[in-house]
């Protein structure tokens, strides 16, 4: 038998820690902590290169002979094409103002997942081939040699960033770790290292529309189901178009919502709006996805995802676009779709039908996010709310990273939530706003293997959110992200039972009084509204 | 390693000077030769590698917004810390310039067990605005030294700076300051593991040089008089292209202007250049205006996408089941 | 009851104590950051082991079994159960306050014959040992819980949906389609 350690000894094994150099430890992969690896079926249908199976935990990760000058050749081609890229490899001072901002590092510890040291792993290689100091210095200066334990550390921790910006928001020159994992994952795209959580949605998405790879009728059979729902809660019938040609505004939202709970309740809330609002709107089968997990890929990927939904506006002939609850959609919509895909003029300046307002901040892209134009609606007071039957919640609203850091839509949705509901809780300052934290599983983390990950980093969030049941009992998650309400709602299983989450539009819907409903019993849930209790 | 190979160069720089100047009696090496040469490594340095910045572009419209956005008229907007527009960008990149915006966001202080607690972030924005600032007056002072006649904000500067009105020669406030700044920059360097952690010898080698700069300047100015007006000559000399050496300035003044010249040598290569860069840093320069005016990627390019025409093809026969209108019957 | 008495008196010694061991099992670069920073939000995991052992002092020294207990210890526990340790590890930080203690208060045991008092204490500490493991157990299980259940809720819905289409479909069409649901399900991977 085994000598028995006192425990305090027990306790420190394995943490008799980094007395060395961070480049000195090499990179241990841990269970729960990184996704399994992507499936060459799925990588040859974007004709990704070195498409095969292949597992981050085998030794042999089967790369081409040439992987190395493969990612040297990248590096420089993408320093010339980024200033962003090439900025931040040289700028950064290590302060470490934005050291202890990660919800990795909060939650889990490890070190090199302070932003500056994750920039560190891609800068150090940087110095050794593109820097005078790192050439002749080497190590002093903080450079090193590209090599397969680089590569694979790469691999762990740039799979271990959601690309949230938080960090960006401390850092005195803006550094922003996520154009550095974004360069991170496109190099290791070029030697088919991606995982499969990400590139099975991107292929799905490329072929048949959606991330979740929804054929046409499937799309129409989900959402057919959502429709008897609703005329089971509120007695109306409600009748969308798919792909129809002439209408005047296109709807993309993610099809996260199409799919799973409690994200189809936020659609079913879309589907009551429009149809109370009357407006002339159409589905798509083909641009059927918001979202984009091309952008967790690379550049290029993102765009051959992102040119359907300015395709499919075009063939329609639909004049604007209205698109639905989601993040990294927005960030990519508001950041990136213009440019690779515009410019749209084809199309005309958004305006709502309802209220006449001019969405001039939208005049180039012509997209308007879903939360601006009911808050524009609610304003104008275009519909009718019963917020009474949101009683039952005591709400709390989670900014998205990327409508927070990637857009700044912040008070539209905060103004809706107030006019549907009567108990909203914020959660402590420096957790919202442009200061909140990641719901841990972005960027394509959200998978089931890395678990523990993802509660890690869900931490900081649940934290607050436990704040905030603790004080108000605040019982209901409020955010208008299809990642987040999937993700959110196993963080919450973890760390704060009995809080649920919500898309923002379920909430409008369960407000809103529609022409000729019924005496709604239940709210969209199926479970009784506030005062129906026991009149099953 | 990372703090005894820098604290050594330092070292190693000062005994060559002292061993140039004082033993081979290398004045015009040291007074003219190098502070030419370093100055000339400087601008070419600074030039060629903001250009360098300059030379990649800015593909994607990417600020970090740190503020409610520019939507519907009702909402009030953030003007400065999500700017739509030119003037916006202005003011935040002035705040983030002159006080550290983003910086003094870690200021957090918090009210516990009926205390205020002040993380340790609070002192690094202090510190570093304290040894900007410092630097950025002390370099001001010093162009008295190159002006025939000294201009009157330099007066200015001067006499604000020594309000104190301690000792002979007056004592300047900024002397201490920056001796103070840079010693807590390093310690914490140290002393912080975290901080330890991710330091690397480039984030030592800066602090002991200017630590060196600064200490052989107030050396000079309060303890080892140098010959004053022989400095002036000197550097007067320099400024207008007719370099001479005056007899007897002391050591210790080519021990301060050497360091000053390895510093500015050192400046394009390394990541001093952090002030040039945050000029540029597309997260805070740009406005978050990219939905109402197109951003222009320069190298935007064609990619292979799939098309409504292959998808309709894949689907047609499910599509028109499903009563989907189909282009091509 | 004296050792209670004294306990309490070193209340303040004990607890630092105990809250620097507890961190020492971290990379001293996380623990220098667990320990300072104070905001209860920018460090939740520095902010439950502090709450948490605040607590289970309370609790020991009250002498009463109560459920708060469990939840005290659930709040360290529950964080240490998703991060780098081992179960023996993230359990092992209850066992440092017998060591605490016996530290502490040293002399004030030899001197005033306290072992029978203290093995009592020791045996309550023992007692939530055990509690602790249940409680790791129970959050491992919660893992694999939410990690089933992700997977559950996609196929449930696939199952759904695959049967709404036979409602409405012809036979032979419905049985293609639950032949294409191995298929689908491969495919849908978000």
């Amino acid at each position: 038998m085994a000598k028995l350690e006192k425990p305090e000894e027990l306790i420190k094994i394995d943490y008799t820690p980094h007395k060395k150099d961070w480049m000195d430890t090499p990179v241990e992969f841990k269970e729960g902590m990184y996704c399994w690896g992507a499936k060459g079926k799925d990588l040859k249908i974007l004709d990704f290169p070195n498409a095969r199976d292949w597992s981050p935990k085998e030794e042999d990760w089967k790369l081409p002979e040439n992987w190395k000058d493969t990612i040297l050749e990248a590096m420089a081609d993408r320093l010339s094409k980024y200033r962003s890229f090439r900025l931040f490899m040289d700028i950064c001072v290590r302060c470490g103002a934005c050291a202890d901002k990660c919800h990795f590092f909060i939650g889990g510890g490890d070190p090199k997942n302070m932003p500056v040291l994750r920039a560190e792993l891609m800068r150090s290689v940087y110095r050794k081939y593109h820097t005078t100091g790192g050439k002749i210095f080497g190590k002093t200066a903080g450079a090193r040699e590209l090599t397969l334990d680089v590569l694979k550390e790469w691999w762990y921790y740039f799979y271990q960033c959601t690309e949230c910006r938080r960090c960006s928001v401390f850092c005195p020159y803006g550094i922003d770790t996520a154009e550095i994992t974004m360069m991170g994952r496109e190099f290791m795209n070029l030697l088919g290292l991606n995982t499969g959580w990400i590139s099975g949605p991107v292929a799905n998405c490329y072929m048949k529309g959606n991330h979740l790879g929804l054929e046409p009728h499937a799309i129409m059979n989900s959402i057919e189901g959502m429709i008897d729902d609703i005329e089971t809660i509120t007695g109306i019938r409600i009748n969308p178009s798919f792909n129809r040609k002439g209408a005047e505004i296109l709807f993309v939202t993610p099809s996260g919502d199409l799919f799973a709970d409690p994200g189809t309740f936020t659609c079913m809330g879309y589907l009551m709006l429009f149809h109370e609002l009357g407006i002339d709107y159409t589905w798509s089968t083909y641009a059927s996805e918001g979202g984009n997990f091309g952008f967790f890929t690379s550049n290029e990927t993102a765009k051959r995802l992102n040119s359907k939904i300015y395709a499919e506006a075009k063939r329609l002939g639909v004049k604007w676009i209205i698109g639905g609850e989601c993040g990294h959609m927005w960030r990519v919509l508001s950041q990136y779709m213009d440019t690779w895909n515009g410019p749209a003029d084809f199309l005309e300046v958004p305006k709502s039908p309802i209220t006449g307002t001019v969405f001039d901040n939208a005049k180039s892209m012509k997209m308007v996010h879903v939360a601006e134009f009911t808050a524009d609606l609610i304003k104008h007071g275009k519909i009718k709310l019963n917020p009474g039957r949101n009683d039952n919640l005591k709400v709390t609203y989670h900014d998205s990273c990327n409508t927070a850091r990637g857009m700044g839509l912040l008070e539209e949705p905060r103004y809706i939530i107030n006019n549907v509901c009567n108990h909203f809780y914020e959660m402590p300052d420096n957790t919202i706003r442009e200061q909140t934290f990641c719901c841990g599983s972005g960027t394509g983390l959200n998978a089931s293997e890395n678990m523990d990950l993802r509660m890690r980093g869900g931490l900081p969030r649940a934290n607050a959110v436990k704040h905030v049941r603790d004080q108000h009992g605040v019982n209901m998650l409020a955010n208008i992200c299809a990642i987040d309400r999937a993700t959110l709602s196993a963080s919450m299983d973890y760390w704060v039972p009995g809080v649920k989450v919500t898309g923002v539009h379920e909430l409008v819907a369960n407000a809103l009084i529609m022409k000729g409903e019924k005496d709604r019993e239940t709210d969209l849930r199926g479970e009784p509204l506030p005062g129906k209790e026991g009149k099953e | 390693m990372k703090i005894l190979f820098p604290f050594f160069a330092v070292i190693a720089l000062v005994l060559l000077v002292f061993a140039g100047v004082n033993m081979a009696g290398m004045y015009f090496l040291f007074g003219i030769v190098i502070p030419y040469a370093a100055l000339v490594v400087f601008l070419i340095g600074v030039l060629y590698r903001v250009m360098k910045w300059g030379s990649s572009p800015v593909p994607f419209h990417i600020p970090t917004t740190c503020g409610q956005q520019k939507s519907l008229p009702w909402i009030k907007q953030n003007k400065i810390e999500n700017p739509s527009g030119s003037l916006g960008v202005i003011v935040r990149m002035a705040l983030e310039v002159l006080v550290f915006r983003s910086l003094f966001r870690n200021l957090k202080t918090e009210l516990k067990d009926g205390k205020v607690v002040y993380g340790l972030e609070k002192w690094l924005w202090m510190a570093g605005l304290a040894f900007h600032w410092s630097f950025l007056i002390i370099l001001v002072r010093h162009l008295r030294f190159f002006a025939e006649n000294v201009p009157p904000v330099i007066k200015l500067i001067e006499s604000l700076d020594s309000f104190l009105q301690v000792g002979v020669p007056l004592f300047y406030i900024t002397d201490a300051v920056i001796l103070v700044a840079v010693t807590y920059l390093f310690f914490r360097r140290v002393y912080i593991p975290q901080i330890k952690y991710i330091s690397l010898a480039a984030d030592h080698f800066p602090l002991f040089l200017i630590l060196g700069i600064a200490i052989s300047g107030v050396l000079m100015r309060y303890f080892f008089k140098v010959h004053i007006v022989g400095v002036k000559q000197l550097a007067m000399g320099l400024v207008s292209f007719k370099p001479s050496i005056p007899e007897g300035i002391g050591v210790l003044f080519y021990i301060h202007m050497f360091l000053i010249s390895v510093l500015f040598a050192y400046f394009p290569f390394s990541k001093l250049m952090h002030m040039g860069g945050v000029f540029m840093s597309p997260t805070r320069n740009l406005a978050n205006n990219s939905r109402e005016v197109r951003h222009i990627n320069p190298w935007n390019y064609p990619v292979h996408v799939h098309t409504y025409e292959e998808y309709e093809n894949d689907f047609r026969d499910k599509m028109k089941k499903a009563g989907l209108p189909v282009e091509k019957e | 009851m004296i050792l209670k008495n004294l306990l309490s008196e070193k209340r303040a010694a004990i607890l630092e104590r105990w809250f620097e061991m507890v961190l020492d099992s971290y990379p001293v670069d996380t623990s220098s950051f667990l320990k300072q920073q104070k905001n209860q939000f920018a460090n939740p995991v520095g902010a439950a082991i502090s709450q948490g052992i605040n607590g289970i002092f309370e609790e020991l020294l009250s002498g009463k079994d109560s459920d708060t207990i469990s939840t005290f210890l659930d709040n360290i526990i529950r964080v240490r159960a998703v991060q780098d340790f081992t179960p023996s590890q993230a359990v092992a930080f209850i066992f440092h306050l017998k060591k605490v203690i016996r530290e502490e208060l040293e002399k004030e045991i030899s001197e005033n014959q306290l072992s029978d008092e203290l093995f009592a204490i020791e045996a309550r500490i023992d007692k939530m040992a055990m509690l602790s493991f249940d409680i790791y157990v129970k959050c491992r299980e919660k893992i694999y819980d939410i990690k089933a259940n992700e997977l559950r809720n996609m196929t449930f819905r696939l199952l759904q949906r695959a049967n709404l289409i036979c409602e409405l479909s012809e036979p032979e069409q419905a049985l293609i389609d639950s032949k294409n649901l191995n298929v689908k399900r491969k495919e849908v991977t978000k």
